[in-house]
């Protein structure tokens, strides 16, 4: 009786069993889906813009004999020397056969309009090469450099394409005589922002959103520690730390756009700020970051255990002494998390500094955090809103540019939390 | 009546036959009922280090401590033992003010150290902590090396005039913990790599390197093995000719190995208190005597 009963229950619990382990397994084949789902997703959106993006790191340039004909600087200064004829010139006496006012101009197009300013660069820079003959490669045009990279077919009708037949023939003739290459993109990485693709760069929008971090950065983390190790370490409890706890908790969830409202009433219509510059653009992310530091700092300081407390205290530490010696080296790392991941939210984010005019077209790389500027999402905002087909493969560059940046942060992140990670 | 039966074969047990009986009859009568909560034995000494009067302890609205008064004589060990949630803790943790972190904890009445009043509000608590130090029921050493942990007490008040005054000390205060020979050759090891006993022995060695008057220890061997123990259980004694200790303990026997007086809290009364000896063989109150015998606790 007894040893059959025994039986019974073991029977059932065994059925139990192999449905518990079922559900077991189901769960982990749901969490490893997930998983492969969320990496290939990942996989898709990085290859889909590394495949988009890495042309634009090469551009067209095209070899020129410049004559620096001593005629033409017969001028005032240096500036006022019409720079374009030289450019025209020496497109001319590759083509001598090029005859007729259109046939001319279809010649020059295939040429940079800043070509001009790269001749004019090398004149102030060094004088001595007037008279002279140089050999120099300068930027082809948008159109020539979408030809060289498969974007412009050349099966379809002339009138459907941006180059007509005799331009194309052109381009082919220089590339037959090695006139015509393409060569590392180093504009993309030293200019700031152009109308004409092959002119334009991320550096100005690289400057200016390392300025704003860095101000975002100064601001942030000392204001959202100090407000962390206030609240969590020396303020009582009461009505009032709860209603400034519930805020905080709520400006995390703010809007961005509503803090660049903010920033727009506060910093530029009240104090006067400058518009666009990466200062204010500082200030607006500072309020916006200053919720999650808070937060995660606050965190980090409450998973210090006690008792570390109570041993700091115990020898007679003071209670600055204990937070600055003891909690605080233990807590830095959580707080650094936690300003990480701020200051990456606060990289990607356009629409508060849309208020503040930082969406401006900016052609020269800031100087100083009161220069005019644009920052690594809006250019990106800006340049895929552009009609060139140039600058399909420039925003996806820029987009690896700033994953680049966020990249090394959290590198940095990761590199900081290690040294400053402690065991207890 | 079934209580009586059980301290009739306690009786038994220590005062066998029937002549005896009489005696515990008699010593019976004496004993003060459970309802009485007033302080039996001698709370007080002559040479005190330490006097405590009409202590109350308030955590909000709930009163942890009544009316406790007791002395702490120089050079002795007080054993403070009691169940669960009896005060005892709450009640060391007033002697060097730890309760002070305690939001919602307040304190009355007057606590002397040498003969001034440890809650007067010209007494700053940074040296107070100096004076009385603590060992706390679980190792806490600073997650830093084995040097830095003992040194860190002496550093913070400018104990030591040079370096190797401070390595002097440091030295010291391991030897009189009895953990020098096992760390002197890694003292630049973290201090929480060591095992739990030499933890909570580093512990003690941080305490005593700031040379206090008073240590309070609160349940110091509770996480400890029963041979950790018997190491912290010998380094009690040892200490004890420098300095005055208090210890509250869950361990009877433990009380009854390292203290020469124990007193007894109960429901944040103290119910007895009196030499070591006395208050185990013969306890006068029958909380105390409930509690010793195992019937509760």
């Amino acid at each position: 009786m007894q040893s059959r009963k025994k039986e019974t229950s073991m029977d059932k619990m065994n059925i139990g069993l192999a449905k518990r382990y079922r559900k077991e397994r189901r769960f982990r084949l749901f969490g490893l889906a997930a998983v492969f789902a969320s990496i290939t997703f990942l996989g898709i959106l990085f290859v889909s813009i590394a495949a988009n993006g890495w042309t634009a790191f090469q551009q067209t340039e095209i070899l020129l004999d410049v004559h620096f004909d001593t005629a033409e600087f017969d001028v005032d200064n240096l500036y006022s020397v019409n720079y374009g004829a030289l450019v025209k010139n020496s497109m001319r006496s590759l083509f001598p056969e090029v005859k007729g006012r259109s046939d001319k101009r279809d010649l020059y197009r295939l040429m940079s309009s800043g070509a001009v300013y790269i001749l004019q660069d090398m004149v102030m820079k060094d004088s001595g090469i007037i008279g002279s003959t140089q050999q120099i490669w300068l930027p082809a045009d948008d159109e020539v450099d979408m030809l060289m990279k498969g974007h412009i077919s050349r099966d379809v009708t002339e009138g459907d394409r941006r180059l007509n037949d005799k331009q194309i023939s052109w381009v082919d003739t220089l590339v037959a005589e090695k006139r015509l290459e393409k060569k590392f993109n180093t504009t993309f990485f030293t200019a700031g922002d152009s109308r004409e693709p092959e002119l334009a760069g991320i550096r100005g929008a690289a400057v200016g959103s390392l300025f704003t971090l860095a101000v975002t950065l100064l601001l942030s983390f000392p204001i959202g520690v100090a407000t962390a190790v206030y609240l969590e370490e020396f303020a009582p409890r009461n009505k009032w730390t709860d209603l400034v706890e519930v805020n905080i908790n709520n400006l995390a969830a703010v809007p961005s756009i509503v803090f660049g409202l903010l920033g727009l009433a506060v910093f530029l219509n009240i104090f006067g700020m400058p518009r666009s510059a990466p200062l204010v653009g500082g200030l607006v992310l500072t309020l916006m970051t200053l919720p999650t530091i808070i937060i995660a700092s606050r965190a980090a300081l409450k998973s210090v255990p006690p008792s570390i407390r109570e041993a700091a205290l115990g020898v007679g530490a003071s209670k600055m002494q204990a937070i600055t010696h003891h909690i605080l080296p233990l807590a830095l790392p959580g707080m650094l998390t936690g300003t990480i991941i701020g200051m990456a939210q606060a990289l990607g984010e356009t629409a508060p500094l849309l208020m503040i005019g930082m969406v401006a077209f900016i052609v020269d790389v800031p100087g100083s955090v009161t220069d005019p500027s644009t920052v690594l999402p809006v250019q990106i905002y800006l340049w895929a809103d552009s009609p060139e087909r140039a600058f399909v493969e420039r925003t996806s560059a820029a987009i690896m540019v700033l994953l680049a940046f966020l990249i090394s942060m959290n590198a940095i992140a990761v590199f900081l939390r290690r040294k400053f990670e402690r065991r207890w | 009546m079934e209580t009586m039966g059980a301290v009739a074969d306690i009786g038994d047990l220590v005062f066998p036959g029937v002549e005896t009986m009489v005696r515990e009859e008699s010593r019976q009568e004496e004993k003060v009922e459970r309802e009485d909560r007033s302080t039996v034995g001698r709370p007080f000494v002559d040479d005190a280090r330490m006097t405590c009067r009409d202590v109350n302890v308030y955590y909000g609205e709930k009163h942890a401590i009544r009316n406790v008064s007791i002395d702490v004589g120089r050079n002795e060990v007080l054993a403070m033992i009691g169940p669960s949630g009896c005060g005892k803790s709450t009640f060391l943790r007033c002697l060097n003010r730890m309760n002070d972190t305690v939001d919602s904890c307040r304190v009355f009445g007057d606590i002397q150290l040498d003969s001034l009043n440890i809650y007067d509000k010209s007494v700053d608590v940074v040296p107070l902590r100096a004076q009385v130090g603590m060992v706390f029921q679980k190792p806490n050493p600073f997650p830093k090396s084995i040097y830095d942990n003992v040194a860190y007490g002496p550093k913070i008040h400018g104990l030591a005039s040079s370096r190797t005054d401070l390595d002097g000390m440091v030295e010291s205060s391991l030897k009189k913990a009895g953990l020098w020979k096992e760390v002197s050759d890694r003292l630049d090891q973290p201090g929480t790599g060591l095992s739990g006993g030499q933890q909570q022995r580093l512990c003690i060695a941080r305490a005593i390197a700031v040379r206090p008057e008073v240590i309070l220890m609160d349940e110091p061997c509770s996480a400890l093995d029963p041979i950790a123990t018997a190491t912290v259980e010998g380094l009690i004694a040892e200490l004890q000719e420098q300095f005055t200790i208090v210890i509250v303990t869950h361990n009877m026997q433990q009380a009854a190995r390292v203290s020469q007086r124990t007193a007894y809290f109960h429901l944040g009364d103290l119910i007895e208190v009196g030499s070591t000896d006395r208050v185990f063989t013969n306890p006068r109150h029958r909380l105390t005597e409930d509690y010793i015998t195992g019937r509760f606790g």
